[in-house]
């Protein structure tokens, strides 16, 4: 794939700083945190205390004579303005206000409306709710035998039409199970020279972007608009439309800079909330999480992944079974479409002839889980990358070795049956070896302090069939607008769209403006999620900015300008209109090409627009008398296509594998008897300054996106994949230990020796 | 003793000029900021002086205004993140965040330039620990700390070159 030669210097692959910098270091960047309207009511939100449990009776009465108060609501009078106040976009399950029952600690009940926040929040806690509670189930596996049963009924939203199949579906806790089938798995394991089979697990963590959920919704004269810190524009316009049964141009939906999303942010969260208490109350609402809240708002998926491989007698995997068990919480969400999508890869990243995967979303009284930056994708590489280390000591075969023997390679045949093309995985595989050193002798340590060398990596296939649409204006002195709803979040869309419109039209990068999302303003677009952006958007605004370029030239001949002419684009307007007067606009919209799997073998030619591939590789060491972990380097390399903006991508890429090391050794949400006992970072730790791995390496390897535009394409996510796997497998270098569980914390390591030492510490 | 919650009229110096405001005992000093101030520089995030998004200098020193009640600042100097560029021009620290790409969604930046500035003024050339000392209480989930540190070590070089 590098015989394709590298785009010529131009505003592609500049490394600019972002074009909203100056604004983000003198703290002037609009954040929809900052945003107050005239007449504007805050809202807060009492919640439910109890995992499971019926409703029996909301006494507002000292809430309600608190002085300040506005209004108090529940579920009824949601209902006196919305018909059916259920939402999401997999399933319509979840209530705006829990309706009868509640099923997650944390859920909202009730809310309170007042000008000021701190008298709202005092009523918010004055509301007393009598429940009769009710059995409950937490576990993933639990719950698919379980006789307690999250939600009566499935109720798929029909928004994607492979879910549809599931209506009506009642007594289970299985949102939505997905199977792969390819080859005779059965046959290869009954002729298999050696049998592996692990079960590994990851706790439920959360995405805590500094910036929390925040929507301000102002509702008045038979039209609705929302600010809000949405990384979907247009998904909550079409989905809070659907609700008020309005068309999509009376709903108006608009975002501004935000302070992290991470999937965090996706689809609809406070939103219809914010719109509810708006026509209640005549007036703007706004309602603020704060970092509490949103540990009970959404997260990611807790999860159990069984994987039992056949392997030949040279060291070939001949036969694979991945069953994953995704804990999606009370609520469905996103989570259908992370244990469908992420079941297409659940087999990593090897050549295996006879895959079986069975992958299930599943309900549980938990706070829901959803999207979170991978997409299903850092629980899979936790389970199968450990698995192939494991199975490479079992053969007495070099963990890297096993994996370039197993390889899947361009040209051969995903499990899904899509031939690969343009996946770069040797060239990832390779990079990674060189960086760490991989082979070469390095200090083991000595005494209490040992050291070891993992390596790990994963294949994620983007998310299709998914559609972007854009604009660009050519005003009349010549200068360039970009209409597009993707949200910059921090992954520096904004910057890049420009780049990638100044680059078509042969403009400075920084002259271009990029406007905020606004659905009465910016054309339809997915969303800004699953490292989409660049790959969609970029090819959609690409396209606009043709568009634009063709009519431009059309200007041009209309005006009699002879071809070639170096005229100024603003000549030419005036020589249309007489005047600097007109615009010029183009318009691109772009749509990949994919085939939805087959429902029983989940077979596909194409599954998806382009595959991400990622990879760490770590040298740890342990401290043998308490477990103490300490992460010496740490490189991950990237299969990320020809860099936009090289900086922005490769501050983006170490910022995955940092976020990625709390997952992997701190970060947890802790239960008991669905009680979260740290939703806050007092007792929720979070990757700091401190926790940095001694030496830190990112590296994008050379290769280009051919279908990418510019030879681009997304990697906010591919970071994230293998840092866990990698250091678990160093650990098992160094100490001789494996760890099954996420994540690793030194308690963890340390009763992992003493298990090892045949000196079990005794279980809490 | 008793607790009044009546509210009591405070003055302070913020960012240069005098101020004076009435405000109940209750109300922290980032809601007065925000509230009665229409500066948006420190945020509220995770509301228990963890993270330093709040970060305000009060008499010189970083604090977190989200756990800092406004009384406190009775008499007191504030200075926030809008005051670094009151001349038209940015800080030293700010243009090397911007150099370094010291940043992502810039939620926290105000407070990494703050508590950077206060670094800097104590240990004008900071070791790796020092910076570490000091932004350990600034979290930022992006995870651009390689290129913060970076822009910290480019800022006492530009203020050295001042």
């Amino acid at each position: 794939m590098s015989e394709t030669p590298r785009i010529p210097a131009g505003q592609i692959g500049r490394s600019i700083p972002r074009i909203e910098a100056r604004a983000k270091v003198t703290g002037t960047a609009e954040y929809i945190h900052n945003l107050r309207l005239p007449g504007m009511l805050w809202a807060k939100i009492c919640r439910s205390t109890m995992p499971h449990g019926r409703i029996r009776h909301i006494d507002t009465s000292a809430a309600a004579a608190i002085p300040g108060i506005q209004r108090i609501v529940t579920a009824a009078d949601i209902r006196t303005v919305i018909a059916e106040p259920y939402y999401g976009p997999a399933f319509h399950d979840q209530p705006i206000l829990a309706e009868g029952k509640v099923r997650h600690v944390g859920e909202p009940v009730a809310a309170v409306l007042a000008a000021d926040p701190r008298i709202a929040e005092q009523a918010a806690q004055a509301i007393i709710i009598d429940y009769e509670p009710l059995p409950a189930v937490y576990d993933e596996v639990e719950a698919l035998t379980s006789p307690v049963f999250v939600h009566d009924q499935l109720k798929p939203a029909g928004t994607f039409a492979d879910l549809k199949h599931l209506a009506g579906r009642r007594d289970t806790n299985i949102a939505l199970d997905f199977h792969l089938r390819r080859g005779d798995v059965e046959k290869a394991f009954a002729a298999a020279e050696q049998v592996f089979e692990h079960t590994f697990r990851t706790q439920q963590t959360m995405h805590t972007p500094l910036e929390p959920h925040v929507a301000v919704a102002d509702v008045r004269d038979g039209s609705a608009t929302i600010h809000s810190s949405t990384q979907n524009p247009s998904f909550v316009r079409i989905e809070i439309a659907r609700l008020l049964g309005w068309p999509e141009n009376r709903v108006r939906v608009k975002t501004a800079f935000l302070g992290g999303g991470f999937g965090a942010k996706v689809y609809v969260k406070v939103e219809a909330l914010a719109v509810a208490l708006s026509m209640l109350a005549g007036r703007p609402v706004k309602i603020a999480l704060t970092m509490e809240e949103q540990f009970f708002t959404i997260s990611r998926h807790a999860s159990t992944f069984r994987i039992k491989s056949a392997v030949d007698k040279d060291g070939r995997i001949t036969a694979r079974h991945s069953e994953v068990f995704y804990n999606g919480g009370a609520y469905a969400d996103i989570g259908p479409r992370v244990a469908q999508k992420s079941g297409f890869t659940a087999a990593g990243p090897y050549d295996i002839d006879n895959v079986a995967i069975d992958s299930f979303e599943i309900y549980t009284n938990r706070p829901p889980a959803g999207a979170f930056r991978g997409f299903g994708m850092p629980q899979l590489v936790w389970a199968y990358e450990c698995h192939a280390d494991l199975i490479a000591r079992g053969l007495g075969i070099g963990p890297l070795e096993f994996r370039r023997k197993n390889l899947l390679r361009d040209g051969r045949p995903h499990a899904t049956g899509t031939i690969m093309r343009d996946a770069a995985t040797a060239a990832v595989l390779d990079r990674l070896a060189q960086r760490i050193g991989w082979g070469q002798p390095f200090n083991r340590g000595n005494g209490t302090l040992q050291r070891g060398r993992g390596i790990a990596f994963g294949l994620k296939a983007a998310i299709s069939p998914t559609t972007s649409v854009a604009n660009v204006a050519i005003a009349a002195d010549g200068s360039c607008t970009v209409y597009c709803g993707t949200v910059d979040m921090g992954q520096g869309s904004t910057t890049a769209m420009a780049q990638i419109a100044a680059e078509t039209l042969g403009l400075d990068a920084e002259a271009v403006r990029v406007v905020a999302p606004d659905t009465d303003v910016t054309p339809y677009d997915m969303g800004t999620l699953g490292s989409r952006s660049t790959f969609h958007m970029g090819h959609a605004v690409r396209l606009a900015a043709e568009d634009a370029k063709a009519k431009l030239a059309a200007l041009a001949g209309e005006t009699g300008v002879p071809p070639g002419t170096n005229l100024p684009i603003a000549e030419l307007f005036r020589r249309k209109y007489g005047m600097q007067a007109g615009t010029v606009i183009g318009s691109g919209s772009y749509l990949p090409s994919y085939v939805s799997p087959n429902h029983a073998t989940g077979q596909t030619p194409n599954a998806t627009p382009f595959w991400m591939v990622g990879g760490s590789a770590a040298e740890i060491e342990i401290e043998t008398e308490t477990g103490q972990i300490r992460v010496v380097r740490l490189v991950t390399v990237a299969y990320g296509g020809t860099p936009v903006n090289p900086r922005i991508v490769e501050t983006q890429w170490t910022g995955a594998a940092i976020q990625h090391l709390g997952m992997t050794l701190f970060e947890n949400m802790e239960f008991t008897d669905g009680q979260l006992r740290n939703p806050n970072f007092a007792e929720y730790k979070i990757p700091g300054i401190r926790d940095l791995p001694e030496q830190l390496t990112g590296e994008i390897v050379d290769a280009v996106q051919q279908s990418g535009p510019y030879g681009a394409k997304g990697v906010g996510e591919t970071g994230t994949f293998a840092v866990a796997p990698a250091i678990a497998n160093a650990i098992h270098d160094a100490v001789g230990v494996r760890l099954m569980d996420l994540p690793i914390t030194p308690e963890a390591v340390y009763r992992a020796l003493r298990a090892a030492a045949g000196d079990p510490l005794p279980e809490e | 003793m008793t607790v009044s919650a009546a509210p009591r009229t405070i003055r302070f110096t913020l960012n240069g000029s005098a101020v004076e405001v009435t405000v109940p005992p209750y109300l922290s000093l980032i809601d007065v900021l925000r509230e009665h101030f229409d500066l948006f520089g420190a945020r509220e995030s995770c509301g228990q002086g963890l993270c330093g998004c709040c970060t305000v200098l009060v008499n010189g020193d970083a604090v977190s205004s989200c756990l800092y009640l406004a009384v406190f600042a009775d008499d007191a100097e504030i200075v926030t993140v809008e005051h670094l560029t009151a001349d038209g021009r940015l800080d030293p620290v700010q243009e090397a965040f911007i150099e370094a790409g010291a940043f992502q969604c810039g939620f926290c930046t105000p407070g990494f330039v703050l508590m950077t500035k206060q670094l800097l003024d104590e240990h004008p050339d900071p070791s790796d620990e020092q910076i570490g000392h000091y932004l350990s209480g600034n979290l930022c989930r992006c995870g651009t700390y390689p290129e913060i540190i970076a822009a910290v070590k480019l800022a006492a070089r530009k203020r050295h070159a001042e």
